[in-house]
């Protein structure tokens, strides 16, 4: 049997010479006359060990890395004393200690291969759901607990079960991968590492609700992911998967793959909608809700990638296994993105309820820098930054907004004892500024009128009247703004302010 | 259907073209962004005529075409330079320099063919800071690194 080498083709492993690797593997197996197969992988998101090789032997995958093109060759040597030999994959610590189960297939299967898929487990759900009554399936994700992993929260059986009840000629189901936030890469990783997942998601969601259309909705920032998941629903078409007979069930279903261009803004749903449309991205005002009329002005499942990518699970363990991780309301595993200016960043999926201080300090291990941690911004650009002292803080939904933050779609950015907390407090303004799509008047103007007061403060003029407006200026966007967009910018400047007062007032004594 | 990348140099404007391109993709539900995303790969922008053509095509007012170009970030009215480059300003990015090396990065590129822009995200937040220079994903960058990349 010829040797199996697992290269990944992810684009961050790309990013830092994936394929030069593989290029190099591919030449010295030609030159030693080895009887081996190069398969591209996703990424098991183990980043700061890319690119990192996976050969298969009788006791499992052994993994190498970070490798270079010059030192690619050790992975046939075999000698698992070199220093660049990590060991068993799956033994390594920071990989065991996971609860893979949206990411379990992520990095290990070919992804464009439906076989591979099926011989890990996939398709298990879809079969499941297509026996059930279409209630009994949304039944099974209302009781899992699960919840929106875009970052609102909210619960997905119920989205589906308002969806399923409305009178219409027709339904759609949409899929919101226009992973935005800094910090966030859990979407693309999956889309290029196990793309099926989603599919298979969707599509019983599709079966769920009566839909037979489905659309992904991909940032043209992901020229990878929508890549590789274009070439995944072709395979999907071309293996019964997707079309007019699901797995021969009788059932159509279908997607189409759409691209962003560029707005942020778009990660909202009912902007998302009106850009697939083909309009401005600009927010509708709720109600009504997509759920009762949303794309074309029909009956629309929208939810985030990773909420579509947990349902296959579900379905094929029963919504009692899914429900059982977890803490409180949060149920389920959370895939943590851990980046930023840290040593060991990448994919962590837990139980909800892991601490702060075990992501950064245990898994994160520091910063990359080498100096000590100041501030963690938790769920994107409108997320809250944390001090180090609330790190015992459990990485829920309810944990978390007790604390005047958020988990959003998971993202934790690192910042060591440089950040200016003042500076991202105008950058969270200035990035709304930036992002706004223009329709509600706090968000439009408020966000200059921030960015503008901030810079007062950077400079130390009238402190305390400029520090007093800009919480009222956050008060009115917050009370004001149509979505989260305008709605949220106070959580990273009102907690930048509150835990970091120290940066607020540098400036002062100097004026003074 | 569109692609995610211009991976060749954009075409010189051809009208005919630019019709048929739209009334190939017309059937689509919500046509409109897969039009303006093939016209501007094919072209480089979407430019004043491009708008007239595909206002035509979908039976729809030039503002109206129009002000979807100009709501988002990735139509360009006129085209780049030879060389695109792309730089994450956002705050992992921040987190490991990002700031700093953009400056550079607009420093070594003065004068020469190239068109830098900030980019806020690219999903390589674990190995920042992150580019993108011509389409392709770049992590742990530095200045030096780009520059080699659109040196001629």
């Amino acid at each position: 049997m010829s040797l199996r080498l697992f290269v990944p083709a992810d684009a961050a492993a790309r990013s830092v010479g994936a394929d030069a690797v593989a290029a190099a593997l591919a030449a010295e197996i030609a030159a030693r006359g080895v009887d081996a197969e190069i398969v591209r992988t996703g990424s098991r998101g183990l980043f700061w060990l890319d690119p990192l090789v996976e050969v298969e032997t009788a006791g499992g995958r052994i993994g190498y890395g970070p490798l270079a093109p010059e030192t690619a060759a050790v992975v046939l040597d075999g000698n698992r004393a070199h220093p660049l030999c990590l060991g068993p994959v799956e033994e390594i610590g920071w990989l065991k200690s996971q609860q893979r189960l949206t990411f379990a297939r992520c990095g290990v299967v070919d992804p464009l291969s439906l076989a591979d898929y099926e011989r890990h487990g996939g398709l298990k759900g879809l079969r499941r759901a297509l026996e059930l009554a279409p209630a009994a399936v949304i039944g099974e994700v209302v009781e899992s607990g699960l919840r929106g992993r875009g970052g609102a929260g909210f619960p997905t059986g119920i989205k589906w079960r308002t969806v399923a009840a409305a009178e219409a000629p027709r339904r759609f189901i949409v899929c919101n991968a226009d992973e935005g936030d800094s910090g966030t890469f859990a979407d693309r990783m999956l889309m290029e590492g196990d793309p099926f997942l989603l599919i298979e998601g969707m599509t019983i969601a599709g079966i769920a609700v009566g839909a037979d259309k489905g659309f992904v909705y991909l940032r043209s920032e992901y020229p990878d992911a929508f890549r590789t998941f274009g070439q995944a629903l072709a395979a999907a078409r071309a293996g019964g998967l997707l079309g007019p007979d699901v797995l021969g069930s009788g059932r159509a279903f279908d997607i189409e793959l759409r691209l962003g261009a560029g707005a942020y803004v778009c990660g909202e749903e009912t902007s998302l909608l009106e850009s697939l449309e083909g309009r401005r991205g600009q927010v509708r005002a709720k109600p009504p809700l997509p759920a009762v009329k949303g794309l074309f002005g029909l009956p629309t499942v929208i939810n985030n990638v990773l909420s579509f990518a947990a349902v296959p699970t579900i379905l094929a363990e029963g919504a009692a296994f899914y429900r059982d991780f977890g803490t409180g309301r949060s149920r389920g595993t959370m895939p943590v993105q851990l980046a930023g200016n840290v040593r060991r960043g990448g994919l962590i999926e837990r139980a909800f309820g892991l601490t702060l201080r075990e992501i950064v300090e245990e898994y994160g291990g520091g910063t990359l820098t080498g100096r000590p941690v100041r501030a963690v911004q938790v769920g994107g650009p409108l997320g809250a930054y944390w001090p180090v002292g609330l790190f015992d803080t459990p990485f829920e939904y309810e944990a978390f907004a007790a604390r005047g933050g958020m988990i959003g779609h998971g993202g934790v950015v690192v910042f060591d004892d440089t950040v200016d907390l003042a500076r991202q407090a105008r950058f969270a303004f200035e990035f709304c500024a930036l992002e706004s799509c223009g329709k509600c008047t706090p968000c439009r103007l408020g966000s200059t009128r921030g960015v503008e007061t901030m810079e007062r403060i950077i400079r130390g003029e009238r402190l305390a009247a400029n520090l007093e407006l800009v919480r009222d200026l956050c008060e009115v966007m917050r009370d004001g703004s149509l979505c989260a967009l305008g709605g949220l910018t106070h959580m990273p400047v009102l907690s930048a302010l509150e835990h970091f007062p120290e940066d607020f007032a540098r400036d002062t004594a100097a004026a003074a | 259907m569109t692609t995610a990348r211009p991976s060749a140099a954009p075409a010189p404007w051809d009208a005919a073209q630019a019709r048929a391109i739209a009334e190939g993709l017309k059937g689509l539900e919500g046509p409109l962004l897969p039009i303006l995303h093939a016209i501007n790969d094919r072209f480089g922008c979407v430019g004043d005529e491009a708008v007239r053509i595909v206002a035509d095509v979908l039976n729809l007012s030039r503002a109206e075409v129009h002000g979807v170009v100009s709501f988002y970030h990735d139509f360009r009215r006129t085209p780049a330079e030879r060389h695109v480059v792309k730089i994450c300003r956002a705050e992992a990015c921040q987190a490991l320099g990002a700031d700093r090396l953009f400056a550079e990065v607009e420093q070594r590129c003065a004068g020469r063919p190239v068109t830098v822009e900030a980019v806020y995200c690219l999903g390589n937040c674990a190995l920042s800071p992150a580019a993108l220079v011509d389409g392709r994903l770049l992590g742990r960058v530095d200045a030096a690194k780009v520059a080699a990349l659109v040196t001629p």
